[in-house]
């Protein structure tokens, strides 16, 4: 039985070939029919619109139906029953189950209970899977991966997007450069695990010193209760702000991502901009999650 | 066996007719090895305890004595953890019937609790906790947290 945890889990080549899954799917050679009569199930134990939206969207569109719990509110969990029984009952119902927890690991523990495959929606402040895939799929649609550099801008210290992205592409000799408020770093470990691994990260004060040398932008909400006030909140938030301004004199195949929800970290009139990728990354989360779906499923 | 001599007194703890003797545990980590081998308090094992004995091998080292009971492989291996150079003599008719150091097992399970407080393994689910161990030190099976030093402080 397949399940899909973590990006550590997968390796260089089944991102490959989940990536051209997802490339075929998008270019529409797949079957509209290949999950008939197949049940997901989604268990959303944190609100999530585009995630939750899109693993529904893309078990519509391979003929399947799905399953949503609703609300934890709603659900046993609010009677104190444990993941793990909560797993081992709706395993009974469908025939994959799709999880987001608050509690990093519960993907892990649910694939021990499962008796279905798992899908990792994302579990507290560690990893997103789909996330990542669809993020390397956008990236992979502008330029090759291997070699390139990517700016990680925002909160990368609790970001589990950021996380998972810097695994993913160690496996690609990226070089990261990192620009974060104080305190919102990577975290120390993570840094070093990345080093150790042969990747090099460059941390910078500013973006304007390093914009004119990065292939991919990748921008992460800067979220407001991490500041003790709205006014320091402001004062950050601005000084990382993405504008067309600051994007002049960029590299030719230059883009900028983001997972969204954005808040105010990029200027709405860099929408128009050709190097903005960010709705075309999240609509990308359709196919990458059909390719994850049929990996699991069939 | 080993016999550790004082100057004035012989034995320093004595002989065991049956049991095990765990050797060249690190200094001052003796109580820790009876922890992680799951002897506290409230367990019926009769123990000797030396600890900061002179060794020629280690400097200083602590030994544990346990009566009656022989240590089984997957006990012995956890004590890899905090006393890598450890070795453990099964006595039978007080003769070291076997004897043999520790390995780090590929899994710790159920013996160091996870310091993220995040993490699913510190909650009421039906889980020991488990961890892999790596070259750079332990790492959590659930929430991938890497322990990289004072494992002791972890130990539950």
């Amino acid at each position: 039985m397949r399940h899909i945890i973590s990006i550590r889990d997968l390796g260089k080549e089944e991102i490959g070939r989940i990536l051209d899954e997802a490339a075929a799917i998008q270019s529409r050679s797949y079957d509209p029919s290949a999950l008939k009569g197949k049940l997901l199930g989604l268990l959303f134990f944190e609100p999530s619109t585009r995630t939750r939206m899109s693993f529904a969207a893309a078990m519509a569109r391979l003929g399947g139906n799905f399953l949503s719990m609703d609300s934890v509110e709603a659900s046993s969990m609010a009677k104190g029953e444990t993941l793990a029984d909560t797993i081992r009952v709706v395993s009974g119902y469908v025939d994959a189950i799709v999880l987001r927890h608050p509690k990093e690991g519960a993907a892990r523990l649910a694939s021990e209970f499962a008796t279905v495959p798992v899908i990792n929606a994302g579990d507290g402040a560690g990893q997103h899977p789909s996330q990542t895939l669809l993020d390397l799929f956008t990236i992979r649609q502008s330029m090759p991966l291997e070699g390139i550099h990517v700016g990680l801008l925002g909160d990368l210290r609790y970001g589990r997007t950021a996380h998972s992205l810097t695994h993913a592409l160690s496996l690609y000799n990226v070089t990261i450069h990192t620009i974060t408020p104080k305190g919102l770093e990577l975290p120390a470990g993570l840094a070093t695990e990345l080093r150790d691994a042969g990747t090099e990260v460059i941390e910078h004060g500013d973006i304007a010193s390093c914009i004119r040398d990065l292939d991919v932008l990748y921008v992460t909400r800067i979220q407001r209760e991490r500041f003790p006030d709205a006014a320091s909140y402001f004062k950050v938030a601005s000084s990382y702000r993405v504008t067309p301004e600051l994007l002049t004199g960029t590299k030719n195949n230059f883009i900028v991502l983001h997972p969204l929800p954005r808040l105010d970290e990029i200027d709405p009139r860099v929408d128009e901009l050709p190097c903005a990728r960010y709705f075309e990354q999240s609509a990308n989360g359709i196919a990458v999650r059909m390719a994850m779906l049929l990996r699991v499923m069939t | 066996m080993t016999r550790e001599k004082d100057a004035r007194a012989g034995l320093l703890i004595s002989p065991i007719e049956n049991g095990t003797v765990i050797d060249h545990i690190t200094a001052g980590e003796a109580l820790n090895v009876l922890r992680i081998i799951g002897i506290t308090g409230t367990t019926h094992e009769s123990i000797s305890v030396a600890t900061n004995v002179e060794s020629k091998k280690i400097g200083t080292k602590d030994i544990v004595k346990i009566k009656n009971r022989e240590l089984r492989k997957e006990e012995v291996d956890r004590i890899a953890l905090i006393a890598p150079k450890a070795s453990i003599n099964i006595i039978r008719n007080y003769k070291v019937w076997d004897k043999k150091g520790v390995e780090i097992p590929d899994r710790v399970v159920g013996i160091v609790r996870c310091p993220n407080p995040g993490c699913i393994s510190n909650t009421n689910e039906p889980i020991q906790s488990c961890f892999l161990v790596q070259k750079k030190g332990l790492r959590c099976l659930y929430c991938d947290w890497l322990i990289t030093k004072d494992i002791t402080s972890h130990i539950m």
